[in-house]
């Protein structure tokens, strides 16, 4: 794994992230990615919201009785 | 009221969670009745083994998302018209410059966790969803809706796992795109 990774890699590593545990290098390599970009820190925050706000959907039937 | 009758009531009381439940994967109202049908008759010759161990509405999704992977079976085993994939794949190559960095900035998503309350936002997702390829769509509720592992889809789904990381790596790009221009963006114009 190369120490440096562009923001189209790392998308595709967070996404994968989501799918199986990632190697040790490949960990190292997006926090140093993270360290120094915004966007693809956002990113990442937005992938594991997309997450949970699928899992929550079937229930999303009870906010409207509210 | 008998014991019996009253567990069927029960179980009649969770259907139209399952329905829902059902809907959301196989995007299907007949196929999705039909599943929720077998899971309910399923249940009742199952009460024995329900014991109360679980919340029912959580054992009877259990019993679902069995129903639900076969009917995925039964529906792979037709031949189906693909002509999804490409096309979604060439956005997605937009995003980035020539040395693969963010043509534009990431906007950050004003306060998500005030979305999940609304149930707004969730008919949003849900028609951003509608938006996917059906392949797509396919996969990627396998494994965020119903929390199966790659490996199982890529069974279910007769592909190879790198296909699958690829086929979840657009489908939640797409979404992404399409929460930011249908709910994120929305609300940053309409709070000015």
């Amino acid at each position: 794994m190369k120490p440096i990774l562009s923001c189209r890699e790392v998308t595709r590593l967070v996404s994968q992230g989501l799918d199986r545990r990632l190697g040790f290098g490949e960990r190292v390599a997006l926090r140093l990615h993270f360290a120094i970009c915004r966007s693809c820190t956002r990113f990442n925050r937005q992938m594991s919201f997309l997450r949970e706000g699928t899992r929550r959907l079937a229930d999303a039937e009870t906010l409207r009785n509210r | 009221m008998t014991p019996p009758d009253d567990f069927r009531s029960r179980i009649e009381q969770q259907r139209a969670y399952l329905l829902r439940f059902a809907r959301l994967q196989l995007r299907d109202r007949d196929a999705a009745e039909d599943a929720v049908q077998e899971t309910l008759l399923a249940a009742l010759g199952a009460e024995a083994s329900y014991a109360g161990r679980s919340e029912l509405r959580t054992w009877l999704t259990g019993i679902l998302k069995h129903k639900i992977i076969d009917a995925i079976r039964r529906a792979n085993r037709e031949p189906q018209a693909s002509l999804d994939d490409a096309d979604d794949a060439a956005a997605l190559e937009e995003l980035f410059d020539r040395s693969g960095h963010w043509g534009a900035p990431v906007a950050a998503w004003r306060d998500p966790d005030a979305s999940l309350e609304q149930v707004q936002f969730f008919e949003v997702l849900e028609a951003c969803l509608a938006g996917l390829p059906a392949k797509t769509a396919r996969a990627f509720m396998m494994r965020e809706h119903m929390g199966l592992e790659t490996d199982e889809i890529c069974k279910e789904l007769g592909i190879t796992p790198t296909n699958c990381w690829v086929m979840l790596y657009r489908a939640r790009m797409a979404l992404r795109l399409c929460l930011e221009a249908r709910w994120f963006g929305v609300q940053e114009t309409s709070r000015r």
